[in-house]
């Protein structure tokens, strides 16, 4: 049969519209399934939430030419600073400081807000010939069939592809209809995500706090302003969502701190309740996982988007080489090679940010000093230290061409 | 679909999907001819890309250039070569093939020309071509000599031939006798005869007999603790592969 597309995309979210732009701008004819209209991916105002890219995730982008787009409204991340307190308490006298200096000339990483990096995806987007964006459209079923795959969509269109891709989140339709399992655990957590503006410069430095119901990460934005990820028991954050503004922020202030000088709301306010979710194989018959549809971990360490791109950087990689070999870019030999490639590292980070967690949300004495003195002693070692930056800066591990700045084509 | 797929008796069209599927299926009864093929691959794209200054990495690179794969089978090798964008004769002169390979190609959303013909017929008829794959026929031909003097006839001045075969000593008569199950499987021809093997030296001799210029050499192995199979420019002691060029 002749198909519609090389590959189909589901999912129209940041990890699922970079990994579009990336095969498009590789030379595969790809279409993206949207279940959200696409007003909806470009508002205007700053509504609070942003990421932070690491210095790997950022030079994918500038591989596939949008980091132009995206740099002017970036924050360079220059400096993190981890510590151990107790709201209402100086944090205790051991912590982390990586300085990006130490490993190399480049930040660590970039705050960019999430409007920024929509926009500036919808704009590429228009100009890559070989990618189509189906907004509004959703997939009710999906089959295997000789040669491909072909899904029908709720609009009663059907699509075929050799392949399809599932970018579609932690509760992936593509996953289940394929039946692929999933394994995970909720934290009992729910992260309050807000974005700050304050008085005193803020100097590109990210700080990770670890307070006994669990961390607060403070992340550098443009014109004096933080992004926070202020992690809760769900209970509890039920109860500050539902408070007003000022409540909030009275909740916030305490252990926020006071070194960035008076504090105010610059956004709306976000929860995102905290699981893991992993599937059990990222990959089917003519069927691959991509982001939080195969990987669903623990935002500890802001490693989600990041790993999501590393499985853009190492799928469009294992395909561009197959297609170059004249293979079919849907069979098993070929998936097999992305899935090993990402199997591995996931497991590890997966299992890091949950242990992390496990260790650091908690107010036992015992543990508390055992930690403490582990921070001190991280950072007493330069060499160590530099490792978790790497790790940090997402420069660990077998990094796709894409993510050290090489270009595919 | 060709003309001839059309004269075909729709219950054959069955047995022939189930016989697709067959060789098509990677952990089926061709599982070791599947192994290696992305191997053969890497060898055959990467000396077409540089004797006819192609990018791998850009869509289509072979697009422009006839290629024609002798003993195409089930189309292992015609497949990946269209979807380079090469226009591809198959041919093979075991006629049951054929649909079989037909039907899979249509399934694929490839257009292949596939003949039930040999070497000899099509260059009888005159047929030219950029590129001439000749992978695992040569140790099954009565006289090798003519049979790659016929390769050479079908190539245009300047044109690739690439020719691979299992040496003979004493690791390939093992190989090939312990081995039988899955080497006697990669071509329905027929049973292999050790005899007939050729060491590389007496291949590139044939080649230059048949007005062929040996450019290449490659060693296929199998490593057994991986379970996969590799290049290996220095060992070329069971499977191995030659690249030629007929002079401009």
């Amino acid at each position: 049969m002749r198909f519609d597309a090389d590959i189909l995309i589901v999912g129209g979210g940041l990890v699922g519209s970079t990994l579009g732009l990336t095969l498009a701008r590789s030379g595969f004819e790809v279409t993206m399934i949207d279940a959200l209209p696409k007003a909806t991916r470009r508002k205007k105002g700053f509504d609070g939430r942003s990421y932070a890219m690491a210095l790997a995730t950022s030079r994918l982008y500038r591989a596939i030419g949008l980091w132009d787009a995206l740099a002017p409204d970036a924050q360079p991340i220059n400096e993190i600073k981890v510590s151990d307190g107790r709201p209402g308490q100086p944090p205790s006298p051991f912590f982390l400081h990586f300085d990006h200096a130490e490993i190399g000339p480049d930040p660590m990483g970039f705050m960019v807000e999430d409007r920024h990096a929509r926009v500036a995806l919808l704009e590429a987007e228009s100009d890559a010939k070989t990618l189509t964006h189906l907004p509004k459209e959703t997939v009710v079923s999906q089959t295997v069939v000789p040669g491909g795959v072909e899904v029908t969509l709720a609009s009663g269109k059907t699509l075929s592809a050799p392949l399809l891709i599932g970018c579609d989140g932690r509760r992936s339709g593509v996953a289940e209809r394929a039946g692929i399992k999933r394994i995970g655990w909720d934290y009992g957590q729910t992260s309050l995500v807000c974005a700050i503006a304050h008085e005193e410069p803020h100097h590109g430095i990210a700080h990770q706090l670890f307070l006994p119901a669990g961390p607060l990460a403070i992340l550098p934005l443009t014109q004096n302003r933080v992004g926070v990820v202020w992690t809760e028991d769900s209970n509890r954050a039920a109860e500050v969502q539902a408070m007003d503004d000022a409540g909030y922020l009275d909740v916030l202030r305490p252990r926020f701190g006071d070194f960035l000088g008076e504090i105010s709301l610059a956004g709306d306010r976000f929860t995102y309740p905290l699981n893991l979710t992993i599937a059990e194989r990222f990959i089917d018959d003519r069927v691959a996982l991509v982001g939080d549809a195969a990987h669903g971990i623990h935002p500890i360490a802001g490693q989600g988007l990041n790993a999501g791109i590393r499985d853009v950087g190492a799928l469009a990689e294992v395909l561009v080489e197959a297609r170059g070999r004249g293979e079919d870019i849907g069979t098993a030999p070929v998936l097999r090679r992305y899935q090993q490639w990402r199997r591995f590292d996931t497991a590890t980070l997966a299992l890091a940010t949950d242990t992390f967690n496990r260790l650091f949300s908690n107010d036992n004495t015992a543990l508390r000093t055992v930690r403490d003195l582990g921070m001190g002693a991280v950072n007493a070692m330069p060499g160590l230290r530099k490792t978790f930056m790497r790790e940090a800066s997402g420069q660990s591990g077998d990094l796709p061409k894409l993510m050290q700045g090489v270009p595919l084509i | 679909m060709h003309a001839t797929a059309n004269t075909v008796d729709p219950s054959e069209i069955a047995k022939f999907e189930a016989m697709a599927a067959e060789w098509w299926d990677e952990n089926g009864k061709f599982k070791p001819l599947h192994m290696l093929n992305p191997t053969r691959l890497d060898y055959i794209t990467t000396q077409i890309a540089a004797e006819f200054g192609r990018d791998t990495r850009q869509p289509k690179p072979f697009a422009g250039l006839r290629v024609l794969d002798i003993g195409c089978g089930g189309g292992l090798l015609c497949e990946p070569m269209a979807r380079l964008g090469a226009t591809v004769v198959g041919a093979d002169a075991a006629g049951g093939n054929i649909p079989v390979a037909r039907v899979h190609a249509e399934q694929s959303g490839l257009d292949i020309d596939y003949r039930h013909t040999t070497a000899e017929a099509l260059a009888d008829a005159g047929e030219q071509f950029d590129v001439v794959l000749n992978m695992e026929v040569v140790e099954h031909v009565a006289d090798p000599l003519a049979y790659l003097t016929a390769c050479q006839q079908l190539l245009k001045p300047g044109g690739l031939h690439i020719c691979s075969t299992i040496n003979r000593n004493p690791k390939s008569f093992l190989f090939a006798i312990i081995g039988a199950e899955y080497v006697m499987r990669w071509l329905p021809k027929g049973t292999h005869e050790w005899d007939k093997f050729i060491t590389p030296d007496e291949l590139f001799d044939l080649l230059g007999n048949a007005g062929l210029d040996p450019l290449d050499r490659m060693g296929f192995v199998f490593d057994k603790i991986r379970w996969e199979w590799s290049q290996s420019p220095r060992d070329l002691s069971v499977n191995y592969v030659t690249a030629s060029r007929k002079s401009a």
